[in-house]
């Protein structure tokens, strides 16, 4: 599914250059949940933009589902992203101006897809958020917990082969963290191949695999 | 469609932003719409008063005679000869200082035959007009049309008074209505008309060869028919060159005034465009101010699979669809506005109206200047990076 053999990214910052990236080997399987834990200044962001296609690395390859993502285009990233991953946030990231409903229905547009297969899919994805009821709200009407459920449907909803989950439960409280977590569980349990990065241990626990990242090199934790 | 939908709710979001964006367009485009259709409907009512006058007349220019200049009894010939031709009258004119008792006038002599008065629709109110046995015995004789006689005389019952022009006495034998003041309005100098044989002999500059020729169609015929005639006539006497003679049928003030509108539109248009260019520039500053604002948003978008292109066209209608509401609503004040100036001068000829090519010029500026200036913002927003966009601002 993922596979990462020696990524290297180098930032430069002034005349300092930073390794973000120094060599990272990871292998995801297909249906793993994996998280991927570090404290801020780790790499993670590093990682979690290679893997979900916002950013090329400068060194080694990088396999999504078989397929080497490298030196592709803006546009062709926008493609790859589209079909094959789901983001989840820390800050939601929904579009304000657009209803719950809508924001879920973005990504399948940005596919074209039709019309009624769109709401068909997005009443899919509202559903097993357990949010089919909100649909005409805006963002601003919700709590977190729901504004993260919506995201959470938005980035189901194109059945990717991946969601990539970043630090999506920093900001909200303890209770809803972890009804958002028995979601990805579900979600697991469902089939899908989940990515979480985190700093936080006991949420990375909640994961079957955990990688540890520290100055852009990972080690494998078992647990 | 749905783009469009989410460019309307963007626009919407910022109302009075959008407002006050638009202000550019709706005055650029009440500037163009409304001071060229007042300027066409102007001249159009100007026109058509002028073409009532006389544009069923006919004008030769002789440039090369080929060695066979035309003469009076020439043009006397075509007349008998030709049934498509009433009248044909030689025209020359000169300038001259023309004098009754104590007063002097600057004055225009106009050379001429009996027909002239005909040709030209003059109206003769005194007397009578200059005749045949003027023409022949070079008679000092004028015809003087109101505004001459009021000015130079002081009264226009003034037939068998005696004046001067140039120093020779010409005796005045009749006296026409005033030409229509469009006319007046090309010159300050009166008229007079006397005789053509008689201005040969007044005027160094003019000869008894014909160079000018006012050509009147027949009843029952047209000018066209006319024109077509005199032509076949004028070929056979110049040796088939094309080039010895110049036929006009275009009445010569209708063509001025065509031009003067067209200098006027021209010069009004340019005024309203640099107007709907400023407005446009409005617009691009707006937009980017929008991109910057809605970087992230930009950012999410594109990470879930937003590709260049559907981020440019996102923004680029947003900018095309501020520039035609701005276009929609200027049009519609415009159209407001020549109702009212249509209402207050309703008691004169003149009638405003929304022209209809006016209005496509204005919707087709508007959507340039809308891609034109869209592009920039559009473009800068959809080469932003994913990453960077998305950590902007937090």
């Amino acid at each position: 599914m993922i596979e990462l053999r020696d990524v290297s990214k180098v930032y430069k910052i002034g005349e300092e250059r930073v390794r973000a990236l120094d060599h990272a080997n990871l292998h995801v399987y297909p249906h793993e949940f994996v998280s991927i834990i570090g404290p801020s200044g780790s790499g993670k962001s590093t990682l979690m933009n290679i893997i979900g296609c916002l950013d090329t690395a400068d060194d080694g390859q990088y396999l999504l589902d078989g397929t080497p993502i490298d030196d592709y285009s803006e546009n062709e990233l926008a493609q790859i992203r589209s079909r094959k991953i789901g983001f989840v946030f820390q800050s939601f990231n929904l579009i304000a101006k657009l209803s719950a409903e809508e924001n879920v229905e973005l990504p399948l547009i940005y596919q074209r897809v039709r019309k009624g297969e769109r709401s068909r899919r997005v009443k899919e994805a509202l559903e097993r958020v357990g949010l089919e009821n909100r649909a005409k709200h805006l963002p601003t009407e919700l709590s977190g917990g729901q504004q993260q459920r919506v995201a959470i449907a938005r980035a189901l909803v194109t059945r990717p082969s991946l969601i990539l989950a970043d630090e999506p439960t920093g900001n909200l409280d303890s209770h809803t963290s972890s009804e958002i977590l028995g979601i990805f569980k579900e979600l697991h349990e469902q089939g899908n191949t989940i990515v979480l990065i985190t700093h936080d241990n006991d949420i990375a626990r909640q994961a079957k695999r955990i990688v540890h990242i520290l100055d852009g090199r990972l080690t494998e934790v078992t647990g | 469609m749905l783009s469009l939908k989410m460019a309307l709710r963007s626009i919407g979001a910022n109302k009075m932003r959008a407002g006050l964006t638009m202000l550019g367009i709706i005055i650029g485009v009440l500037a163009l719409v409304v001071l060229v259709s007042l300027v066409n409907s102007t001249t159009d009512s100007i026109t058509s008063e002028v073409s009532s006058l006389g544009s069923s007349l006919l004008t030769v220019m002789v440039q090369d005679d080929h060695g066979a200049p035309v003469s009076l009894d020439d043009i006397q010939k075509w007349i008998d000869d030709e049934p498509s031709i009433a009248a044909i009258s030689p025209f020359a004119s000169d300038n001259a200082k023309g004098k009754y008792q104590r007063n002097n006038e600057d004055f225009t002599v106009y050379g001429v035959t009996g027909d002239y008065c005909a040709i030209n629709g003059q109206k003769l109110v005194q007397g009578r007009y200059i005749n045949l046995a003027d023409l022949n015995n070079n008679s000092r004789v004028c015809v003087l049309d109101e505004t001459a006689a009021k000015d130079l005389i002081g009264f226009t019952d003034c037939v068998g008074e005696e004046i001067s022009l140039e120093g020779v006495k010409f005796k005045v034998i009749g006296v026409i209505k005033a030409e229509d003041s469009i006319a007046s309005f090309f010159t300050s100098s009166l008229n007079a008309y006397i005789p053509y044989t008689s201005l040969v002999r007044l005027s160094t500059d003019t000869g008894t060869d014909l160079t000018t020729l006012y050509v009147g169609p027949a009843d029952g015929y047209t000018v066209a028919q006319a024109e077509e005639a005199l032509k076949t006539m004028l070929l056979e006497r110049f040796d088939n060159d094309e080039d010895a003679f110049r036929l006009s049928s275009v009445n010569i003030i209708e063509e001025a005034m065509n031009k003067v509108n067209s200098a006027l539109t021209v010069l009004l248009g340019s005024i309203a465009a640099i107007s709907l260019i400023v407005g446009g520039i409005g617009i691009m500053n707006i937009m980017l101010v929008t991109v910057t604002e809605r970087t992230r948003e930009i950012g999410i978008r594109k990470a879930i699979g937003a590709s260049h292109g559907t981020i440019l066209v996102q923004f680029l209608i947003e900018a095309v669809m501020l520039c035609m509401m701005g276009c929609g609503l200027g049009i519609f004040f415009s159209w407001a506005i020549l109702q009212i100036v249509s209402i207050i001068t309703i008691d004169t000829s003149l009638s405003f109206h929304l022209q209809a090519n006016v209005v496509m010029w204005s919707v087709l500026f508007c959507f340039l200047i809308g891609v034109i200036f869209g592009l920039y913002p559009a473009n800068k927003a959809a080469k932003m990076k994913p990453i960077d966009a998305l950590h902007y601002g937090g």
